[in-house]
C-alpha cells in the first residue's frame, strides 16, 4: 500500500505524542517530588520535576507512621490472600464446567447472569452485615474471591486443552482431582499468572468494600489513606506518623501516591504479555 | 503496509491463532453462548451413552464436589442479596429480621420517585451517562484506527504499553493524580499563576464537572477499550483492502468502505454493553469527588443509594433505588439486543440457538 501523506504522518505523530505525554507525565511529576528535598519544593511551588538533592526523607516518614504502615500490612495480606484464595475457587470451577458435567449448564448460566446484573449495594451490605464480617478484613476477601470475567477467561483456556491428554488420563485410572492437578495444572501457568495477576491488582485497587464495610482506622487499606491524605487532604497528626520532625508534607502525599502506585507498575511488565490472550478470549465471550 | 497478527505484544503466532474462541476465528458468531453451549459439542469428546442421575452423580462426584466453592461463592455474594432485594418491597428497620420486617407493596418507589433528590441524581446519571456515550465511546474506536496504522511495530507496541497501564490504576489514584495536575494547588494552575494568568478550578468546578468526568474516564480506560477494536481490525481480509486499492479507492474510502464495516459487529456489541450499564456511571468516581464539587452535582444514583441507605438509614429506600436501577439497565439490554438484532447484528446474545 502506498505511504501515508506528509500531513497526515504528522498529525498522527503529534496525537501519539500527546496522549503518550498525558499519561506518563503526570507519573513521573508525582515520583519525582516524592524524591525532592523540602527546600526544592518549596522554592519550586509544590512540584518538581528534576530532583537535584534526592532523598527518601519523605519514605522514612510514611513506613515509620504505624497508620501508613498498618494499611500497607492490610493491603499485602488482603491482596495476597485474596488472590490465592480467588484462584483455588475460580480453578476448581473452571475445571469442573470445562467438561460435560451434571448440572454444568444451569452453574454456567447461573455465572454469566453475574455479568450482566449486580445485587445493588445495600442488599450487599446487608448480606456482609448478616455474616458478621463488617469491621472484619475479611469483608474486603472474600465477596471478591469470584469474578464471572475471570472464570470465563479461565474456563476457554482450560476447553483448549485437548481432550485426548484427559481422556488418556483418565483411562490410565487417574481421578477428577489428579488430572486437574497433574496434567492440567502444569499446563495452565500462563493464564493462572494472568488471571492470578488480574485478582491480585482487583484486591490492591479495592477502595469501595473498605468505605462500605470498614470504620476502624487500623483496618484501613492503603486506597483509604490515599483518599483520606492526598484526595481529602486531612494531615497526618504528629502521633500518626510517629515522628516529630516531619518532611513537607507535599513530599509525604507524593511518597503516599507512590506506594500505592508502585506495586501495580511492577507487575504491570509481567502482566502485559498475555494482554492479547486473556483479555480478548474474556472480553469477546463476556 | 504491514501488518501483523499479533496485536499486543504477544509472540507472534500465540494471540489469534492459539485461541479458539478469539474474535478474529469466528467474528460472526454471537459472543456469549447463553443456554445452549457450542464448545461441548464442538470439542471432540466421546459421546457416553445417557445415564441415570445416580450413574451421573456417581461418575461426576469429583467435579461437583469441585464446584462447591464458587457455587458457596454465587449463593453468598450474588444470589442470597439479590434476594435480599425484597426490603425494597418491606418496610425494614436494622432491628428486623428481614423475615419479619412488615409487607408495603410499592409504596417505597412512589416515595422515592417523589424524592427530589432522587430525581436530581437521575437526572445527573443520564446527564453523564450521555457525555461519556457521545465524547468518550468513539475514543478506542479513533485510538484503534491510529495505532493500527502505525508503521514502526516498535514504536506501536511500546504505545501500547503506555496507554494500557492507566486501566490497572485504582479510581483513586487516578483522581489522585488529576488533583495533582489539575487542582487549585495543582501542577497546572501553578504554572498559570506563576505566568500571570488566574488560576482555573478544573476539580471544584460543578459547570465543568461533566467534561472533568470524561476526561478522567479517558484518561483511565480510552487505550483499554481500544484492544477490542484493535482485534477485530486484525481480522480483517486484507485482500479486501488490495481489491480496493487496485480499484481506485482512496485511503478515506477504504478506511469508511472496509475498515468501519468490519468493525461493526463489535461497535454494536460495546453500545448495547453501555446501554445495559448507562445507569452504572462510575460509583467510586463519583463518591471520591462528591467533597470536592459538591453533593447536587456529583450525586448519581449509586451514591444516592448509599447516602440514602447506608448513611441515613432509609434502607428500604436506598434499595428499591438500587432495584429500579437494576430492573431498567437489564430492560435496556435486552431491547437493545433486539434492536441489533431487527438490524442484522448479532448483539451479545441470540433468543434461540441458530
Amino acid at each position: 500500500m502506498e505511504k501515508p501523506s506528509l500531513p497526515l504522518t504528522i498529525a498522527k505523530t503529534f496525537v501519539i505524542t500527546a496522549i503518550s505525554l498525558a499519561v506518563v507525565v503526570p507519573m513521573l511529576v508525582v515520583v519525582s517530588t516524592s524524591f525532592a528535598s523540602g527546600a526544592q519544593i518549596r522554592e519550586a511551588g509544590g512540584y518538581v520535576l528534576f530532583p537535584t538533592d534526592p532523598t527518601l526523607e519523605a519514605y522514612r516518614t510514611i513506613f515509620a507512621s504505624p497508620l501508613v504502615f498498618r494499611s500497607l500490612g492490610v493491603s499485602v495480606f488482603v491482596t495476597v490472600v485474596g488472590t490465592l484464595l480467588a484462584l483455588f475457587v475460580t480453578i476448581c470451577m473452571a475445571y469442573a464446567l470445562s467438561r460435560p458435567v451434571l448440572g454444568g449448564k444451569f452453574m454456567l448460566m447461573a455465572i454469566i447472569l453475574t455479568l450482566f446484573f449486580s445485587p445493588g449495594l445495600i442488599p450487599m451490605f446487608l448480606m456482609v452485615k448478616q455474616l458478621g464480617l463488617l469491621n472484619s478484613i475479611w469483608s474486603l476477601i472474600l465477596p471478591g474471591v469470584f469474578a464471572g470475567f475471570n472464570f470465563i477467561v479461565m474456563r476457554s483456556f482450560f476447553m483448549g486443552i485437548p481432550a485426548e491428554l484427559t481422556e488418556a488420563a483418565r483411562i490410565d485410572g487417574a481421578s477428577d482431582f489428579r488430572i486437574l492437578r497433574t496434567v492440567v495444572l502444569p499446563l495452565s501457568k500462563a493464564v493462572i499468572a494472568v488471571i492470578g495477576l488480574f485478582y491480585a491488582v482487583g484486591f490492591w485497587n479495592a477502595f469501595f468494600n473498605a468505605m462500605l464495610y470498614i470504620n476502624d482506622q487500623t483496618l484501613w487499606p492503603i486506597q483509604m489513606i490515599l483518599r483520606s491524605y492526598v484526595i481529602q487532604g486531612t494531615s497526618l497528626t504528629a502521633d500518626q506518623l510517629g515522628v516529630q520532625q516531619t518532611p513537607p508534607p507535599q513530599s509525604i502525599k507524593m511518597a503516599v501516591v507512590v506506594v500505592a502506585l508502585a506495586p501495580i507498575v511492577l507487575v504491570y511488565p509481567f502482566l502485559q504479555k498475555y494482554f492479547s490472550k486473556g483479555v480478548i478470549t474474556g472480553a469477546i465471550k463476556g | 503496509m504491514t501488518r501483523s497478527t499479533a496485536q499486543t505484544g504477544a509472540p507472534p503466532g500465540s494471540s489469534a491463532e492459539s485461541t479458539p474462541t478469539s474474535l478474529a476465528d469466528h467474528a460472526p458468531r454471537p459472543p456469549v453462548d447463553v443456554g445452549h453451549t457450542h464448545h461441548e459439542s464442538a470439542r471432540p469428546h466421546p459421546r457416553r451413552p445417557k445415564k441415570t442421575l445416580r450413574a451421573r452423580v456417581r461418575r461426576d462426584w469429583q467435579m461437583l464436589v469441585l464446584m462447591i466453592p464458587g457455587a458457596l461463592a454465587l449463593l453468598l455474594f450474588f444470589y442470597i442479596p439479590i434476594l435480599g432485594n425484597v426490603i425494597a418491597f418491606q418496610d425494614y428497620q436494622p432491628y428486623y429480621a428481614i423475615t419479619e420486617a412488615p409487607f408495603v407493596g410499592l409504596s417505597k418507589f412512589a416515595e422515592l420517585f417523589q424524592d427530589d433528590r432522587f430525581l436530581l441524581a437521575l437526572r445527573n446519571t443520564l446527564i453523564y451517562a450521555a457525555f461519556q456515550l457521545v465524547l468518550f465511546f468513539p475514543l478506542p474506536i479513533l485510538l484503534a484506527l491510529i495505532v493500527d496504522s502505525m508503521m514502526s511495530q516498535r514504536l506501536r507496541k511500546a504505545f501500547q504499553s503506555i496507554v494500557y497501564l492507566p486501566h490497572f490504576l485504582s479510581w483513586v489514584l487516578v483522581i489522585a493524580l488529576f488533583q495533582q495536575m489539575l487542582g487549585g494547588a495543582g501542577l497546572i494552575n501553578q504554572a498559570m499563576v506563576r505566568s500571570g494568568l488566574d488560576p482555573i478550578p478544573f476539580m471544584t468546578n460543578s459547570d465543568t464537572f461533566a467534561l472533568l468526568i470524561v476526561a478522567e474516564v479517558a484518561w483511565k480506560d480510552a487505550g483499554w477499550g481500544m484492544i477490542i477494536f484493535l482485534a477485530a481490525l486484525a481480522s480483517i481480509d486484507q485482500s479486501l483492502y488490495e481489491s480496493a486499492a487496485s480499484d481506485g479507492a482512496g485511503r478515506f474510502r477504504r478506511t469508511w468502505h472496509i475498515t468501519l464495516p468490519g468493525m461493526r459487529p463489535v461497535i454494536v456489541l460495546l453500545l448495547i454493553l453501555n446501554l445495559g450499564s448507562i445507569l452504572t456511571v462510575g460509583f467510586e468516581q463519583f463518591i471520591l469527588q462528591r467533597d470536592a464539587v459538591g453533593a447536587d452535582t456529583a450525586e448519581v444514583l449509586d451514591t444516592y443509594s448509599y447516602y440514602t441507605g447506608v448513611i441515613g438509614g432509609d434502607w428500604s429506600i436506598g434499595a428499591a433505588a438500587g432495584l429500579a436501577k437494576g430492573v431498567v439497565g437489564t430492560i435496556l439490554i435486552v431491547l437493545a439486543n433486539k434492536i441489533a438484532h431487527l438490524l442484522g447484528e448479532d448483539g451479545i446474545y441470540r433468543g434461540r440457538p441458530q
